[in-house]
């Protein structure tokens, strides 16, 4: 029985302090007995979580207090971690145990005096400061709370039954029929705000000890914050987990409200979190103190609450550093079980809440913030937290209604596992608690939070509150800070198996995804004469290296010592002698080097840019080329380059014509071959010609080409030849060529026929022709790649026009594809719109010329299949001609060596390019990843989106040289074997349901929603080309905007005035929360943003607010609005702006700027829009819940 | 038509000494090739490990056109690779060596598989240019050409034996 012992109501001070001693000291003896009626609902499992926390679960959910009994010894026999609890708890319990009885006012002075300690010896997290934020979150809270008791007082009857009937009937309504019950629940209170519900319920269930509740409900807040804050920097992670537990027992009584009442609104938390919290979460140290006082004096409840909730990050953040510094890996990684543990057994798991709004809300929003131009330091927070309170009490009363009734009906189940799961459903937006309460079986309470199995067939409401963040590796914090960002570099499993047989039980794809040439905000450039590298493997120097002392150090990649030479003991940032640890190189994963001339034979080749224009009838008439013409003119100064920058042209229908744009000449002159068959170049030079010295040339060229072709008859594309004559061009400098095709080729080499039947395009069984026709187009690539030309496709076309083998000139010459089906000028907008937006981004984009790319790891680790656009010259080297900050690569790894005698292994790119400056670079990325020797661990560590994104690549590889239905099989499958694998493993899990690790709770869903890609669907009618060029993208893609191709997001935009904010440089940006992707989630009095990455659809429904509809989109009402709207008017209203904001926020995260098209309910593009619907069922393929039940059968099989 | 018993024996003994002997030379070249293979695949995989070369833009090229060179060179050794063995197939056949022929008729199959299954732009299977440095295909193909190797050494040896025996007991 050590939960007794180790429960220390401590770490949540001001909860603590709230508390009558008493009954609090009472609660606490009792608590393992697990005797006390759960009578009074916030108090009880308050006090009874302190226990759960450390092993033993709050009594107050259910009769079964026998079930919890057992508890705490379980928990002391499952895991290694115990032991580390042990060691690492006790010193806290110790303290709060005093706290717990000494008077309120007086532990929390002691308290924070402590924490102040504590804080003071390790300031890691000090960010930000004091006073400003702290302040702003008190007077929202303050604002909380009074708002809470107006409004609330009429509720009172209602509540006060609730409550006495019990905890769990809130908590956990045994239905039957839990599928649709989310459902109902969800529409009942999408809006419940989360303060507001919390506040106000407390307040009024224990007026006697409402004091804590407010305040410890502002505390999660904040406290969440604070862990949101961090993951995002990188910064330790030890120091968020540590936090929750703190919090977590402090926030009990108030989570469990809220986990009651808030519901869909999740989001509006974390925002709230985000926006309000950063600020006040971090600094609060100095503010910690001064509190205290404003608590003792106030009588009133929601005074103190205010007061404790600020001070009390302070706390949890200052005492946690001390054991941070000192874990190494594992005890950390077992004290962050200890704290997922925490959560589970927990009865509401505040920590669960609260990480999940670190998972979910906070931590993308934080990095959004960042990732903006310039960070934005949010601002004082009041008028953003004060957005939500207003909102959502009407709902709040229904959906307690609603719940609380099933309650009573069987109360005696919730002890058990099948019977906790069903709690979500009722609040789905809390589904997370669901496997808290799971957790109440107690082997669970040792999990991380990423092993909480989740019920997949009954927990509906899976999708974080913004976007799912990447899993942070398990790493000690000093590792973890050094560590590479997820967003250049992630790796399926963050957790690396130590043996291939491991990773084959687990049936996961080991594999990463790199985004190596992303533009980066911040880079540190560091010059350098040597570049240290290990002497065996050629590893560049590293954080994850290890100095053996001051003069060798040893590589952490093939584990050869190595020399420090002398130029790296001086330090040039500190500018001190004798510290190679200091430097850049070894403080930074990501650093680019100037290379010296050791690494380029020839000089650096100069920016070349080569446009191949088809000027065909058919082209001609799309009316593409004054748009391209335009475009270039527009940007023909911020093409990147230097002062030997050179430039051409190529047009092309039945001849190819070139270009004579010598300096000197009066106009352009255009030469014409017609001689297709053996094509030639007219003149040796003067065809590519300097931008600078011929300026005015190409000025007069581009302003004429539109018209040059007006009257054109010819029909006929002589692509082939026209891109063999730009090879020629090409060869002697290598370069970037962007050919414009807007038909099938149809004359000299290459030419093409049409391949498609229409009436296959909705076929269920065989997809032809996926693969290219001709390996013309792949010759010619690798040909150029030979000679560092990379090939650009645009494929304008309304017509098929074989694009999976025209695909292949930049497939293999690592250029990029761009492809605008049924393209036209004038009849297409939307289309005309994205090629100008995209050839912004092109032609303005770094780009890295002649590169190359290696990807090193650890030896044991092995790659063996690369994905993307490229040259595979060696097994571990990739010839890229041109690297572009869009590209995406994947890698598919396998373990060759078993790593038991390593703890840590590292992956490391290198990529070497010229910058269009002529400069020779390199910049390297380097991933450190623990190793594991446990399946549970694996599971733990799986991230479900670069699973996903390296299995989309897997597919599209499989349907090409199989079928595309063997790939999707297999998409299927590999949900099916994984889940199988898992269900395994964790024995105690009920067969009959479909269970899933928290980390891969959505891998169903995505792969789902894969399937219904237009890549991989079936009986869909798809256009051959539309699904080779998904199929292409996923290919070429980096992870971030190949999920929102998988899975788009989905935000109800016509209450965007309610949403809870962020500012980022100097705007409001409402955060709304994700809505699934599901019919069920568009009401008719809605208005509905999806984004889909290239392209953002705004629904409007029918019946949508006319003041919504005069504001944001500038028309009367719904049946004014015209069918075709590409743009949002500047309307002076505040959900105009607010709306602007919120898609211009979207629109700047991400390189191209994607294109609005407003749909309403009969408009004909709707079908664009409810497509992405994956939830939904669709004559064709499964709906979400039919294709759980679809694997559930294939895993019982 | 039906043979007397001894002229058919002695023409099957005659058929076997003679295929066998064939069998012999032909496998001889199928070693042959099959180092010729191997060799090129060690040159395929070989990278200098110089990285300096290696980044070199120049050398780009060089290893472009090696590893062009060298997938053109297979992908021409398969075809009379294939059909060599599936005359002697045939050969065996005719000559009733069942033994020798269900020795090698696994082969045969994996042969057929092997050339139908590959797709139209030829890919892994066919010594394509870009994708033959990925790992798993390189390995698979260096896999195969050390077991083929080994294969065709061992039946060279078996056909020796087996010539050597008919002409001594006949």
């Amino acid at each position: 029985m050590s939960a007794p012992a180790g429960l220390p109501p401590r770490p949540a001070g001001p909860a603590a302090a709230g508390y009558p001693g008493g009954p609090g000291a009472s609660r606490e003896a009792a608590a393992p007995q697990a005797g006390p009626p759960g009578y009074q609902n916030g108090p009880v499992q308050n006090w009874m979580h302190l226990p759960s926390g450390y092993g033993s679960h709050p009594p107050s959910y259910s009769a079964p207090s026998g079930h919890y009994s057992q508890v705490p010894s379980k928990a002391a026999a499952s895991h290694l971690d115990d032991q580390y609890r042990a060691s690492y708890y006790p010193p806290y319990y110790s303290a709060p145990a005093q706290n717990a009885l000494t008077p309120s006012v007086a532990t929390s002075v002691l308290h924070t005096q402590e924490s102040q300690q504590f804080y003071h010896k390790t300031t890691p997290q000090t960010v930000g400061s004091a006073e400003g934020p702290t302040q702003g979150a008190i007077s929202s809270a303050s604002y909380l709370i009074t708002s809470a008791q107006q409004s609330y007082s009429a509720f009172g009857n209602h509540y006060s039954t609730s409550v006495s009937s019990s905890v769990a009937s809130q908590g956990f309504p045994l239905n039957s029929d839990h599928y649709t019950m989310p459902v109902v629940s969800g529409a009942m209170y999408p809006h419940v705000s989360y303060p507001v519900a919390a506040g106000s319920v407390y307040g009024q269930a224990f007026t006697s000890q409402s004091l804590p509740a407010v305040g410890q409900f502002k505390e999660t807040n904040t406290f969440s914050t604070q862990s949101t804050s961090v993951p995002h920097s990188l910064q330790q992670r030890v120091p968020v987990g540590y936090n929750s537990t703190i919090s977590n027992v402090s926030a009990q009584p108030v989570q469990d409200n809220l986990s009651r009442n808030l519901t869909g609104s999740v989001a509006k938390v974390n925002n709230q979190i985000n926006t309000g919290g950063t600020d006040s979460s971090q600094p609060v140290h100095s503010v910690s103190q001064s509190i205290p006082y404003t608590k003792s004096g106030a009588g009133t409840s929601s005074s103190p609450a205010v007061t404790s909730s600020v001070r009390t990050p302070a706390p949890s953040l200052s005492s946690q550093p001390p054991p941070s510094p000192a874990l190494t890996q594992s005890p950390e990684s077992a004290l962050q079980e200890a704290i997922d543990s925490s959560s589970t057994t927990s009865s509401a798991s505040p920590v669960l809440n609260n990480y999940d709004a670190l998972e979910g809300g906070g931590y993308p929003e934080t990095r959004s913030v960042t990732s903006s131009p310039v960070p934005a330091p949010a601002v004082p927070q009041t008028s953003k937290a004060s957005k939500p309170f207003g909102y959502g009490y009407p709902t709040l009363q229904p959906g307690y209604q609603n719940a609380a009734p099933p309650a009573p009906v069987q109360p005696s189940n919730l002890g058990h596992h099948p019977g906790f799961q069903h709690y979500p459903q009722q609040y789905p937006s809390v589904n997370q608690l669901s496997s808290s309460l799971g957790g109440l079986s107690l082997q669970h309470s040792q999990q991380p939070e990423s092993l909480r199995p989740v019920n997949l067939t009954q927990d509906r409401n899976i999708l974080p509150v913004s976007s799912v963040p990447a899993p942070v590796p398990n790493l000690n914090s000093d590792l973890r800070k050094l560590n590479c960002s997820p967003d250049s570099f992630r790796c399926t499993l963050t957790n690396i198996p130590q043996t291939q047989a491991l990773l084959n039980k687990a049936k996961l794809p080991l594999g990463l995804l790199l985004h190596p040439f992303r533009d980066l905000t911040q880079l540190p450039v560091i010059t350098s004469s040597t570049i240290v590298r290990c002497r065996s493997c050629r590893t560049y120097i590293n954080p994850f290296v290890s100095f053996i002392d001051q003069r060798r150090w040893k590589c952490n990649l093939c584990y050869r010592v190595n020399d420090v030479p002398e130029e790296f003991m001086y330090n040039p940032l500190t500018r001190s002698y004798g510290e190679p640890h200091k430097r850049p190189e070894v403080q930074n994963s990501t650093v680019e080097f100037i290379a010296s001339s050791d690494y380029m034979l020839r000089p650096p080749q100069p920016a070349v840019y080569l446009f191949v224009l088809d000027v065909s009838h058919n082209a001609v008439e799309a009316g593409y080329l004054a748009i391209v013409c335009q475009s270039l003119l527009e940007n023909l100064d911020k093409l990147p380059g230097d002062s030997r920058t050179r430039i051409g042209f190529i047009t092309f229908d039945s001849t190819v014509q070139f270009y004579n744009l010598q300096e000197g000449l009066s106009q352009p002159q255009m030469l014409i071959v017609s001689d297709i068959d053996d094509i030639f170049l007219p003149t040796p030079d003067s065809l590519l010609v300097n931008l600078h010295e011929s300026r005015e040339l190409i000025k007069d060229l581009l302003n004429a080409l539109p018209n040059m072709f007006t009257n054109t008859r010819e029909t006929h594309s002589a692509l082939g030849p026209a891109l063999q004559a730009a090879f020629k061009l090409m060869s002697p400098t290598g370069g970037r060529v962007s050919v414009f095709q807007t038909q099938l080729p149809s004359l000299g080499a290459g030419l093409l026929h049409s391949r498609e039947d229409p009436n296959q395009r909705s076929s269920t069984k065989v997809v032809q022709h996926l693969g290219p026709a001709t390996d013309f187009y792949k010759k010619l690539a690798l040909d150029c790649s030979g000679q560092q030309t990379a090939v650009d496709l645009f494929l304008l076309s309304s017509q098929y026009s074989d694009l999976a083998s025209l695909a292949c000139i930049s497939k293999y010459s690592a250029g990029c594809i761009y492809y605008y089906p049924s393209f036209h000028r004038s009849h297409n907008p939307a289309q005309a719109e994205k090629l100008q937006k995209d050839l912004k981004r092109y032609l303005t984009r770094k780009i890295g010329f002649e590169a190359v790319m290696r990807i090193r790891c650890t030896k044991g680790l092995s790659i063996h299949t690369f994905h993307g656009n490229f040259f595979v010259r060696s097994t571990d080297l990739l010839s890229l001609a041109n690297v572009n900050p869009d590209a995406g690569f994947a890698v598919q790894m396998s373990i060759e060596e078993s790593l038991t005698d390593t703890s840590l292994v590292c992956f490391q790119t290198a990529l070497l390019y010229t910058s269009s400056k002529g400069e020779r670079r390199i910049r390297v990325h380097t991933l450190c990843l623990p190793v594991v020797s446990s399946l549970t661990d694996v599971y733990a560590g799986a991230d479900v989106q670069a699973i996903v994104c390296l299995l989309a690549n897997m597919a599209v590889d499989r349907s090409v040289s199989s079928s595309l239905s063997d790939a999707r099989d297999a998409l299927v499958n590999a949900v099916v074997d994984s889940l199988a694998a898992y269900m395994a493993t964790a024995s105690n899990l009920q067969q009959s349901m479909l269970m899933a690790p928290n980390s891969l709770k959505l891998f169903p869903l995505y792969v789902l929603a894969l399937l219904k890609q237009k890549a991989f669907r079936t009986g869909t009618s798809t256009r051959l080309d539309d699904r080779v060029y998904a199929m292409c993208q996923m290919k070429s893609q980096p992870l971030v905007h190949l999920m929102k191709m998988i899975h788009p997001n989905l935000y109800r935009i016509d209450k965007l005035i309610d949403e809870s904010t962020i500012h980022v440089n100097d705007r409001v940006v409402p955060q709304p929360p994700l809505q699934k992707l599901s019919a069920e989630k568009l009401t008719r009095e809605g208005a509905f943003l999806m984004d889909c990455g290239s392209i953002f659809y705004i629904w409007i429904g029918k019946n949508c607010d006319n003041n919504f509809i005069k504001d944001v989109l500038g028309y009367p009402n719904y049946a004014s609005v015209p069918q075709k709207m590409t743009q949002l008017p500047e309307v002076d209203a505040l959900s105009s702006e607010r709306t602007r904001s919120f898609i211009s926020w979207l629109r700047d995260s991400r390189p191209l700027s994607p294109v609005l098209q407003v749909i309403k309910d009969e408009n004909p593009a709707k079908t664009d829009f409810f497509q992405h619907l994956i939830e939904d069922r669709t004559e064709a393929a499964f709906s979400y819940y039919e294709f759980l039940l679809n694997i559930q059968q294939q895993i019982c099989k | 038509m039906k043979l007397h018993p001894v002229v058919a024996r002695c023409f099957s003994g005659c058929a076997a000494c003679h295929v066998l002997g064939e069998g012999i030379f032909l496998c001889m070249g199928r070693s042959n090739k099959r180092v010729q293979e191997i060799i090129a695949f060690d040159e395929l995989q070989s990278d200098f490990k110089n990285p300096i070369d290696q980044r070199n833009p120049v050398h780009a090229r060089e290893r472009l056109r090696n590893i062009e060179r060298i997938c053109f060179l297979l992908q021409k050794l398969v075809l009379p690779e294939y059909s060599i063995h599936s005359l002697f197939c045939i050969m065996f056949l005719c000559a009733q060596e069942w033994l020798t022929l269900g020795l090698n008729v696994p082969l045969l199959f994996y042969h057929f598989w092997r050339y139908f299954r590959c797709p139209a732009d030829g890919s892994k299977l066919a010594y394509d240019p870009p994708a033959v440095m990925n790992a798993d295909t390189l390995i698979y193909c260096q896999k195969e050409a050390w077991c083929k190797l080994a294969f065709y050494l061992l039946s060279f040896f078996y056909y020796l034996y087996c010539m050597i025996y008919t002409l001594v007991s006949s």
